[in-house]
């Protein structure tokens, strides 16, 4: 489903160069639920950014569905986000001008739908996540808990094949964390790719199979 | 997605009432200033009472005299002559009419001087113009015949010779220049700006004072021709130039010899702008206008975009999820254009509010005489696209900046 080769990372500034990324190489399969770990600064995110197509690589080759896509225009690369991915952000990043309902709408409104479609697949979204009470709240309303419950309604609206999430529990204490797992577990039962940073051992051991990095190399 | 657009342009705006006071200040004061200035250049050359034929009529108010190696020049008004024998004549429009340039009269009431402005006009001005009578009616070609002093005077002169305004003043005499007419008709004043057919008095072309007998080309009468419609004034144009073109030249006057006769059946703005200029200069002139305006909107506009570089960074976690869940570069610029646009229109909708205050002040302070600046559909128009061109100036470029943004860069800015 997504694979990286040789992915190399290079943030550079007029005096220093860094190393974010080196020599990694990895194969997401379909229906697998994957989990990056390693120590802060190790290039977790970084990774997940690329395999989200939020950023770009200095060197390798990325393919999703078998199709390489670092040729890709920004308005296929923004296509592809759209139709196959969603994310889930450890600071939530919802948009506090707009309601619970609206946030979770985004990814749809790039999409040929109707208002009322949009509407509906909003609502069931929200109802997946047990947050159907809170769709006229802001986010500033809300919880920690429930901000990210509307994150992962917003990642999932589109019906993504892939879900990459970036420490999706980090801001949580272990109770509303271990509730974020299970709505992921949920997904990926049903068939949703996922793939999670996270720092939390315990929370790793429940997925699939787990990534180790240290200092931006893969280690298994 | 427009309404969702539309909704978080409403609550950023909310969300810092202070700079959206300067945002919306800028704009509207800038927009009431161009909205004045489209106003009273509507005013000025738009077909507004009582010309409000101006747009299917051509003028002849200026004619130059000049040798034929261009030293020696004399410019001025027609005569009636030249009316009677090069523009009555003209098979082409649908009528004509004369009337001579405003002249200064002096009148009395109650033994106090008064200036009075007067104009001597032949039947058709009153078809041609669109002189509302409160009360009486126009003189005719009878009175013209019979040489009757008959007058029509306009409701500001009423209010100023007769104590009464309930009582009809047709028939009763007023004095002009030691000369006293009989009053025949009442009209509402025109303003003053209307030059060619203004005035507080107007008398039969063919009484004494107006000097129609007066022979030569030059004068003191301007015609205005009325056309079946617009397309016809290329026609109109050419049979004048036709009939122009058969006055026998060499003209002698005092002592020189003119042989270039320079005079044209133009439009209003045209025949307002080459008796200054001399010059056809009418597209000229609307792009000096253009461009004023422009620059006019320029100047704040850049300083917006600016306002709207630090509003929209302000918003870089937005710019990243909407980038991250598929919003392509072009719907994001498109987004902050549309909220650019519907910020305007809310400044544009002030700046209507100001300008109609505006526009009653300035109609009552009696700085132009029975002036008569209106909001009307072409000014409401003209301002409408002045708001899209303001709002697409000063959002366009932030727009595609903060668009264009890495989807990265964006997220970590929060």
């Amino acid at each position: 489903m997504i694979t990286l080769n040789n992915i190399e990372k290079v943030y550079q500034t007029s005096t220093i160069e860094t190393l974010a990324l080196n020599n990694i190489n990895i194969d997401i399969k379909k229906g697998e639920f994957v989990s990056i770990m390693g120590p802060s600064g190790c290039g977790k995110s970084t990774l997940l950014n690329i395999m989200g197509l939020l950023d770009e690589p200095t060197k390798g080759e990325i393919l999703i569905d078998q199709k390489h896509v670092e040729q890709y225009t920004d308005k296929a690369l923004a296509l592809l986000r759209n139709q196959k991915i969603g994310f889930i952000f450890q600071s939530f990043h919802l948009i506090n001008d707009l309601s619970v309902l609206d946030n979770v709408e985004i990814p749809l409104l790039y999409r040929n739908s109707s208002a009322q479609s949009r509407r509906d697949a909003a609502r069931e979204a929200l109802e997946k996540v047990g947050l159907s009470n809170r769709m006229k709240h802001f986010p500033n309303q809300l919880s920690g808990g429930q901000k990210q419950r509307v994150a992962i309604a917003r990642a999932i609206v589109g019906k993504p094949d892939i879900i990459l999430a970036d420490e999706p529990t980090g801001n949580l204490d272990s109770a509303m964390g271990n509730e974020i797992l299970n709505i992921l577990l949920q997904l990926n039962a049903e068939g949703c790719t996922i793939v999670m940073v996270t720092h939390d051992e315990s929370m790793a051991k429940k997925t699939h199979r787990l990534i180790r990095l240290f200092d931006g190399t893969q280690v298994y | 997605m427009l309404l969702n657009y539309i909704k978080i342009a409403w609550k950023v705006l909310l969300r810092h009432p202070f700079y959206t006071f300067i945002t919306l200040f800028g704009i509207s004061i800038t927009l009431t200033v161009l909205m004045m200035i489209t106003s009273f250049l509507d005013h000025l050359v738009g077909s507004h009472y009582p010309e409000q034929n101006r747009d299917k009529s051509l003028y002849v108010m200026n004619l130059f005299l000049e040798d034929s190696a261009r030293t020696s020049q004399m410019g001025g008004p027609i005569s009636y002559d030249f009316y009677k024998k090069y523009i009555e004549t003209l098979k082409t429009p649908k009528r004509t009419s004369v009337s001579s340039m405003i002249t200064s009269a002096n009148s009395y009431i109650n033994g106090k001087r008064i200036k009075v402005s007067t104009k001597y006009c032949d039947t058709n001005f009153w078809e041609i113009t669109n002189y509302e009578f409160l009360e009486g009616k126009p003189f005719n070609q009878t009175n013209i015949a019979n040489g009757d002093h008959v007058v029509v005077i306009t409701d500001a002169m009423r209010e100023q010779f007769f104590d009464s305004s309930s009582e009809s003043v047709i028939g009763k005499m007023v004095e002009v220049d030691n000369e006293k007419y009989k009053v025949i008709g009442v009209v509402k004043a025109g303003p003053v700006t209307r030059i060619l057919t203004f005035s507080d008095m107007f008398f039969p072309y063919n009484l004494p004072k107006s000097n129609y007998q007066r022979t030569g080309l030059q004068g003191t009468f301007v015609a205005i021709i009325e056309a079946n419609s617009s397309s016809d004034f290329p026609e109109i144009k050419s049979e004048f130039e036709n009939n122009v073109s058969k006055i026998p030249v060499p003209i002698k006057m005092g002592g020189t010899k003119y042989s270039i006769i320079d005079t044209h059946a133009q439009t209003y703005t045209d025949t307002m702008l080459y008796g200054v200029f001399h010059k056809e200069i009418g597209s000229k002139f609307y792009l000096v206008v253009g461009l004023v305006l422009l620059m006019l909107m320029g100047l704040p506009a850049i300083n917006l975009v600016n306002l709207n570089v630090s509003r929209i960074l302000e918003r870089a976690s937005e710019i990243g999820v909407r980038k991250a869940f598929g919003a392509p570069t072009r719907t994001l610029a498109f987004q902050f254009i549309v909220e650019n646009i519907f910020i305007t229109f809310i400044g544009g909708a002030i700046a209507l509010i100001l300008t109609s205050v505006g526009i009653y002040i300035f109609n009552r302070s009696g700085l132009i005489l029975y002036s008569d600046l209106t909001i009307n559909l072409p000014v409401f128009g003209v301002s409408l696209l002045v708001c899209l061109v303001f709002g697409l100036l000063s959002g366009v470029a932030p727009a595609f900046r903060m668009a264009k943004m890495k989807v990265i860069d964006a997220l970590k800015r929060q």
